[in-house]
């Protein structure tokens, strides 16, 4: 039949055209990066260069780039680090213990996925004035691991449900601790859903704004996002070097894309299939 | 009994030990919050000088009578409106399609999926050059197309930058919405596909009878995740308009950001953020029993 051909021909076109809608900015930000102010100013705007330049991506990384990719890179990974530690210790108690508050205290905390961040900002300011954080990394990890918990809390309390129970019956027989088996028994296994935790929380605050906005202000304590939001005030008219710093702010995510595609999207997509 | 009791005493203090970071982070970082800017908002502060001046319910009735704010409030309601009503059908066209080319449209994947690894400031500070009338790509390729006619001041004209950033945001979202879309047709078995072809049913019968019907319990989910997340939207708008022109983009985000850390209103700007944890909290309550109870 050629009218499926004829359909499937449409289907590609469709996709086709929305292939374009969907990365031709990507092109424009590539483009105009290896451009000259010159060339953006004198030439039409979606041309492909014509004598490409790397001059504005030396600019960006003579400038304070790496500070910027530093701190993103502690700020985001301390609090990975802390979230999987916290969560995943409260998620054994909720998913394993019986005690009276187990079920009131879970489902408070799950009540806290709802919270509308903006309703906490203006007190976290205060708090982190008052405790002399203010304007270093460490005034974000509080508010980055805190607000992570309900949600990390959630997925690994569900998952650890899961997990048959035999194994810790056996091993508690042998008289291990509590400890150990959270440790050597529990953690182990959970370890998918710990990645997918690490990868839901660490994508989304690496691209995390409003915080570091408020929380910091000097350029050698600020993360990436801000650093970018710093940088077009500063170089509003370098249009080449804004797209230098925008395509290079791209690329961390870009490389851990490319090395786990499948992970990452499913990492990115936790907070939103709750089963 | 004695061993018990033990043994009892020191799987509590295991608990307590276990659960204690978790409870005194939320505390300090979720929980004192909301009380405080519910505190807070009773009272007229810089957020600097040590004197607070109580002022009772006076920041809620100012709140009421605020014409930006429920200006910024109706804004938020028409981006919900618009995100939905142009997300979704295009999230679920594209996942479809996809989903029925299989293996070989996997390529496509991958380039949809690229505005999802970009942060909101990137795409935000990107799509400004993007509009610049003079040397944004759109202008260049409507002059190309000799469209000419149609470049737009699209973020410096009231009328039109609304627009011209909810457009961004769907551009955006649409590939999140799409996997999520993706990841609910899976479910569908492949057997379904192939018995509706033999009983003669056409592509597009497939998809009005089986595919969207199948689909809309992931569709209302979608739907209220849209809703939630527009009643809170920042990073974007802030960056390419900072709600201007003329408030022309302002949402209570913004509105409270500006409000708070612009111009020093700690008190009202503690009382918008109050205001928004109301209206999220009960459009999330009232959206999740919508939906319950149409499935029950």
């Amino acid at each position: 039949m050629s009218s499926a051909k004829e359909i499937k021909k449409w289907y590609f076109i469709f996709l086709a055209v929305w292939t374009l809608i969907a990365d031709i900015p990507f092109l424009f930000m590539l483009f105009t990066s290896i451009k000259t102010q010159t060339e953006l100013l004198m030439g039409n705007t979606w041309q492909v260069p014509k004598n490409p330049t790397i001059g504005n991506y030396s600019t960006v990384l003579h400038g304070s780039f790496f500070y910027y990719l530093k701190n993103s890179v502690i700020a985001v990974s301390i609090s990975v680090v802390l979230i999987l530690i916290v969560s995943s210790m409260a998620a054994y108690i909720f998913a394993r213990m019986k005690f009276a508050l187990n079920n009131i205290l879970y489902s408070l905390i799950i009540a806290g996925m709802a919270i509308p961040i903006h309703v906490t900002l203006i007190p976290i300011y205060i708090l982190t004035n008052k405790i002399k954080l203010y304007d270093t990394i460490f005034a974000l990890i509080g508010p980055y691991v805190a607000l992570s918990l309900p949600m990390s809390i959630f997925i690994l309390t569900e998952f650890m449900r899961e997990i048959p129970i035999e194994l810790e019956e056996a091993a508690k027989i042998d008289g291990c601790s509590m400890f150990r088996l959270y440790y050597n028994i529990i953690l182990p296994l959970s370890r998918p859903a710990l990645i997918t935790v690490g990868i839901y929380n660490g994508t989304y605050l690496w691209n995390e704004f409003v915080f570091a906005l408020v929380l910091t202000s000097s350029p050698e304590k600020r993360t990436l996002p801000l650093g970018i939001w710093d940088f077009q005030a500063r170089y509003g008219s370098d249009i080449p070097a804004i797209m230098a710093f925008l395509t290079l702010s791209l690329l961390p995510m870009l490389i851990a894309y490319i090395l786990g595609q499948d992970k990452i999207i499913k990492g990115m997509m936790a907070g939103a299939v709750k089963g | 009994m004695q061993k018990d009791k033990a043994s009892k005493l020191m799987q509590n203090i295991g608990i307590l030990l276990f659960l204690t970071p978790a409870l005194v982070l939320i505390g300090i970082y979720i929980i004192w919050p909301i009380a405080m800017s519910f505190n807070l908002s009773m009272f007229e502060w810089d957020g600097i000088s040590p004197q607070k001046i109580y002022v009772g319910f006076n920041n809620w009735k100012n709140l009421l009578q605020d014409t930006i704010f429920w200006h910024a409030f109706f804004n938020n309601v028409k981006f919900i409106f618009l995100s939905i009503i142009i997300e979704m059908p295009i999230a679920i066209l594209l996942a479809v399609l996809l989903d029925r080319g299989g293996k070989k449209f996997d390529a496509f994947k991958s380039l949809f999926y690229l505005p999802m690894l970009m942060s909101s400031v990137a795409i935000g500070v990107l799509f400004k050059y993007i509009y610049d009338p003079q040397f944004g790509l759109l202008s260049g390729i409507l002059s190309f197309l000799h469209l000419d006619f149609l470049t737009q001041d699209w973020l410096g004209d009231p009328k039109i930058a609304f627009y011209s950033v909810v457009a961004v945001i769907c551009w955006q979202y649409i590939p999140f919405y799409m996997i999520f879309f993706i990841a609910a047709l899976s479910n569908i078995p492949h057997e379904l596909y192939e018995a509706a072809k033999i009983d003669g049913a056409t592509q597009g019968q497939y998809f009005w009878r089986i595919e969207l019907p199948l689909l809309s319990p992931s569709i209302k989910t979608a739907c209220i995740l849209s809703l939630i997340g527009s009643l809170k939207y920042f990073d974007l708008i802030y960056v390419m308009t900072e709600g201007g022109p003329s408030n022309a983009t302002e949402l209570m985000a913004t509105y409270m950001y500006k409000n708070a850390f612009a111009s020093f209103k700690m008190g009202y700007g503690s009382t918008i953020a109050s205001a928004m944890f109301m209206i999220i909290t009960t459009a999330g309550i009232l959206a999740y029993f919508a939906t319950k109870k149409k499935e029950a």
